[in-house]
């Protein structure tokens, strides 16, 4: 359409660019705070320009830690961190696509029952069932694990329908060729369907990759041997300061560093970060 | 249910295909949901030694608490502020984004980002900005003449975390709209241009309502997300304070059962908070329900 | 390479839905079948039973004399075309004829071997390499018969491997898998739902509708001597022209010849053999306004609107001899041409 009118695009940049600028400033901040000396944060304004103390500080929290606050090295969460993120993402992906292959291409008793299990997971998070869980993963003796911090938490119904819902895309003839190619089901399943899955599964992947890094909830309950530490919640453990005020420069190196790798996931697979929030979705 | 024209017939590899999820499903969903459940109708006492069966107890209990329907009602205002004030932000971004074909890509990289931040860092980000002594939010508003206290006025806390909330979702918002946007088809506007509505009033009249199905979809992600995805914000930033003013359910429910340790109570307020998932959830299958038929 | 038999074949989906009623069916060793009936007769669900990808409800499939019924599809030594050709997206062309001689455990040399037979055979060897998607309409249905010549099966069966081409493709191919039919030899069972492609491809047709079989034969028995109604009506392009014996009177006048028996409900002629003249032969003389007239080609389908029942018959006429729109014509339908149809059953009566 032919339409000339300058002053809304004008108007429309304007809006985008302070919506770009009201999403950035906090971490822009949050940046500059991480560059400077302890006493910059002492009184008047934050500093609003990058200091010269970058690398120490990153250099400290990374393998000291702040021993007042009875955090770890940011290494060793950030090494958490990660070792949660993936057990959760392969996990759940994993999980979800061998259940859901089960729900769609076999007919069994129970099948229905099975998938109302899985559905009603959907609408138990952790936030509504918080203590009887943790006595659960006490029981089990998995506080302070890495199995305790991933395994409750790799159950998801939104991954299963999403396979589910793509394999019922998939036509039945290819099933058909397969088997008449003598596949049997697990032959199928690897030789054609991880292989048809594989966009969903990395948009999968993006998506709970990300969940996984940003929990905080859970670990904060089922951590208390700050060797298992998690990045994000390790981080409401240093502005916990008693009475003080927080390590401001240290405070925000932390911030920086946990959101650095989800965010860098997101700028990276755009594409597949996007189909995988709009495919959770449906 | 729907399933394959073809289907292989093995008979114990189904159930082995599905044995983790539904072993991990059982163990920590759907056991400590029914002692969630179980538990809401007894009581401790005082030394945890003895527990008796209390029927409703528990829930009349709750719903006579000052600082629980406090709680309901601070979440309600919060749910709705954060919906509200996202979605706005979101939907003008969009609009605005729509109107883009060179730079709407890039545009979208810069905006979608903070979809990846976790809650409580994002809480820690405008917690630092808010800071009343060296915060920059705080010393603009002072320069204003608003004279900003997050930790002693229960409004001002209430803004803080809105806004962070409302910050955090604004991406996911914005990629939905976005998207919704672009599957009007330009005819429908070409033809509004045509009987001679200007851009507002095209927005107003024909792509808004088009747009509806997108719009109730988000409200119902949004009240979800505030409700229950936020427990993070609060617990790093006002820890449900000033005095109960940003207390939500979620971290009610934490607080009364972890701290507190008031179990039957904490219990209840689970029991509460699933009836409340599964409402939304029900609402938004009927509608993704409708959508498909359309 | 086997005959393939049915023997009191019947299928009954869940939902007590009869796809097929109990049939029995030989089909020759070599021979190329072809059943053909109007959409939902059950074609599919029949071919799909012989390949095993259904139940047998009750019955005996038999393929190279021993039963079948309980064997996987793989184990039936049969291969598959479909429609959307059902080809693997993420395997390469080679990818896709390998597959099934890779899971059968063939060496391979011989693969290698195979492959390049069938590439040479259907010329896909300059695709080998490439994904399907990259592949046009044409080039993937060639692939798809590729993967079927590979396994060298003891038959093919199709399942209106065509009907996603246009026409002028579906023509060539047509051709062209009869031509690689008979240069194979192998038992084939083709399933299609337009008739042309029947008659032109078919050894022998079986005319299916709803669940049961009307009438099997040459391609030419079919056409000359429908065994019913049904086949009548569905076999041929334009298709017959059917009257009621009533009707037909009524038409010529008040009278038919003698040959006409008392329980003829239903009389049928050929758009064909409808003539201008009687040529001395015995004929019924009908008269009717020129309605429609549709070139096609060298020949001309004159729609005849007969005034007293109000019906249109159509006829084939050469060139336009002689017709113009709107104008009356009396023609005449030869007494041997006409086929007589009961009154009760719809079966043919000769
Ligand atoms: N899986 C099924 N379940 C129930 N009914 C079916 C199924 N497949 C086919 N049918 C029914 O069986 C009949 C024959 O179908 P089909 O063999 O596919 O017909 P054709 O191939 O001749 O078009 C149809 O009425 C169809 O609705
Ligand atoms: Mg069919």
């Amino acid at each position: 359409m032919v339409e000339n009118r300058p002053w809304l695009t004008f108007f429309s940049h304007a809006i985008l660019i302070l919506g770009v600028l009201a999403v950035a400033f906090p971490v822009y901040l949050a940046f500059i705070a991480s560059t400077h000396p302890q006493n910059a944060f002492i009184s008047g304004l934050v500093p609003l320009l990058p200091g010269d103390r970058m690398i120490e500080n990153y250099g400290t929290m990374l393998d000291a830690g702040i021993s007042t606050s009875g955090a770890p090295p940011l290494g060793v969460m950030m090494w958490n961190s990660l070792v949660m993120a993936l057990s959760i993402a392969i996990g759940k992906i994993i999980i979800s696509i061998l259940s859901a292959f089960a729900i769609v291409y076999f007919r069994f008793p129970f099948r229905l029952l099975a998938f109302w299990a899985i559905f009603i997971t959907l609408m138990l998070p952790v936030e509504v069932r918080i203590l009887p869980t943790f006595k659960v993963v006490a029981d089990l003796g998995l506080l302070n694990s890495y199995a305790g911090l991933s395994i409750p938490l790799i159950a998801s119904a939104t991954a299963t329908f999403l396979f589910r819902q793509f394999f019922i895309t998939v036509p039945d003839e290819l099933t058909e060729a397969a088997r008449v190619d003598g596949a049997g089901p697990m032959k199928f399943f690897r030789d054609i369907l991880l292989p048809l899955s594989r966009t969903n599964i990395a948009a999968l992947f993006v998506i709970l990759f990300i969940y996984g890094w940003n929990q905080y909830l859970w670990p904060l309950l089922i951590t208390t041997d700050e060797s298992y530490y998690t990045i994000v919640m390790g981080i409401k453990r240093m502005v916990q300061v008693a009475d003080s005020q927080p390590n401001w420069n240290f405070v925000m190196a932390t911030v920086t560093l946990a959101m650095l790798p989800p965010v860098l996931v997101v700028i990276l697979m755009q594409r597949l970060f996007v189909k995988g929030l709009v495919e959770t979705e449906k | 249910m729907q399933t394959k024209r073809v289907v292989f017939s093995n008979r114990g590899l189904p159930y082995a295909l599905l044995a983790p999820q539904l072993a991990i499903t059982f163990v920590f969903f759907l056991w400590p949901a029914g002692q969630a459940i179980w538990q809401s109708f007894l009581r401790e006492d005082a030394f945890g030694l003895k527990t008796s069966f209390v029927g409703v107890e528990n829930y009349l209990r709750l719903l006579r608490e000052p600082d629980y329907l406090n709680s309901l009602s601070v979440t309600g205002v919060f749910a709705v502020s954060t919906t509200v004030l996202s979605m706005g932000l979101a939907l003008l971004l969009a609009a605005a984004a729509d109107r883009m074909i060179r730079s709407r890509d890039a545009y979208t990289t810069l905006l979608v980002w903070p979809y990846a931040v976790a809650p409580a860092v994002a809480g820690v980000l405008w917690w630092f900005m808010f800071n009343p002594t060296i915060g920059i939010m705080s010393y603009l508003l002072e320069q204003l003449g608003y004279d900003w206290n997050h930790r002693l006025s229960g409004t001002d806390a209430m803004i803080m975390v809105v806004i962070v909330a409302a910050w955090k979702q604004i991406s996911y918002n914005f990629l939905f709209f976005l998207a919704g946007l672009q599957s009007i088809p330009h005819s429908l506007s070409e033809a509004a241009a045509i009987d001679g509505a200007g851009p507002v009033k095209r927005f107003f009249t024909v792509v808004l309502p088009l747009l509806s199905p997108t719009t109730f979809f988000l409200m119902v992600v949004n009240i979800v997300y505030a409700m229950f995805d936020t427990f993070g914000i609060i617990h790093a930033t006002t820890e449900g304070g000033p005095s109960q003013a940003t207390n939500i359910l979620v971290y009610k429910v934490f607080e009364d059962g972890f701290i507190g340790l008031n179990l039957g109570s904490s219990a209840a307020q689970s029991v509460i908070l699933m009836v409340i998932v599964i409402g939304l959830t029900v609402i938004q299958f009927r509608f993704v329900e409708r959508r498909v038929a359309y | 390479m086997a005959a393939i038999d049915l023997a009191g074949v019947k299928k009954t989906y869940p939902g007590n839905v009869t796809a097929i009623h109990p049939l029995d069916l030989n089909i020759a060793d070599g021979e190329l079948l072809v059943l053909v009936g109007p959409s939902g007769c059950g074609k599919s669900t029949l071919l799909r039973m012989i390949a095993g990808l259904e139940t047998v409800t009750e019955g005996e499939v038999m393929i190279g004399g021993g039963p079948v019924n309980k064997r996987e599809p793989a184990e039936r030594d049969i291969a598959m075309v479909f429609q959307n050709y059902a080809l693997y997206p993420h395997m390469s062309v080679r990818g896709n004829l390998e597959y099934g001689l890779k899971n059968r455990g063939t060496p391979r040399a011989e693969i290698d071997a195979r492959v390049e037979e069938a590439a040479r055979i259907l010329e896909i060897g300059p695709f080998l390499e490439r994904k399907p998607r990259q592949l046009s309409g044409g080039q993937r249905q060639r692939v798809a018969m590729g993967r079927a010549i590979v396994r060298h099966p003891k038959a093919f069966l199709f399942d209106e491997p065509l009907s996603n081409l246009d026409a002028k493709l579906r023509g060539q191919m047509r051709v062209e898998i009869k031509r690689l039919q008979r240069s194979l030899n192998t038992t084939s069972v083709y399933v299609t739902h337009d008739q042309l492609e029947a008659m032109t491809l078919a050894d022998r047709v079986v005319v299916m509708n709803a669940g049961r079989i009307e009438q099997i034969g040459k391609p030419t028995e079919v056409y000359e001597r429908p065994a019913s109604l049904f086949v009548a009506g569905f076999v041929g392009s334009p298709p017959m022209n059917l009257f009621g014996t009533d009707e037909l009177k009524t038409e010529a006048g008040g009278s038919l010849p003698e040959s006409i028996g008392a329980n003829t409900g239903t009389i049928g002629i050929r758009p064909d053999a409808v003539t201008l003249s009687a040529n001395g032969n015995p004929a019924i003389a009908v008269t009717g306004t020129i309605e429609l007239i549709e070139p096609v080609g060298g020949e001309s389908h004159v729609y005849l609107r007969l005034p007293k029942t109000d019906r249109v018959m159509i006829l084939v006429v050469r060139g336009h001899e002689g017709v113009s729109l709107a104008a009356d014509l009396t023609v005449h339908l030869p007494v041997g041409a006409l086929h007589q149809f009961d009154a009760g059953t719809g079966r043919r009566i000769d």
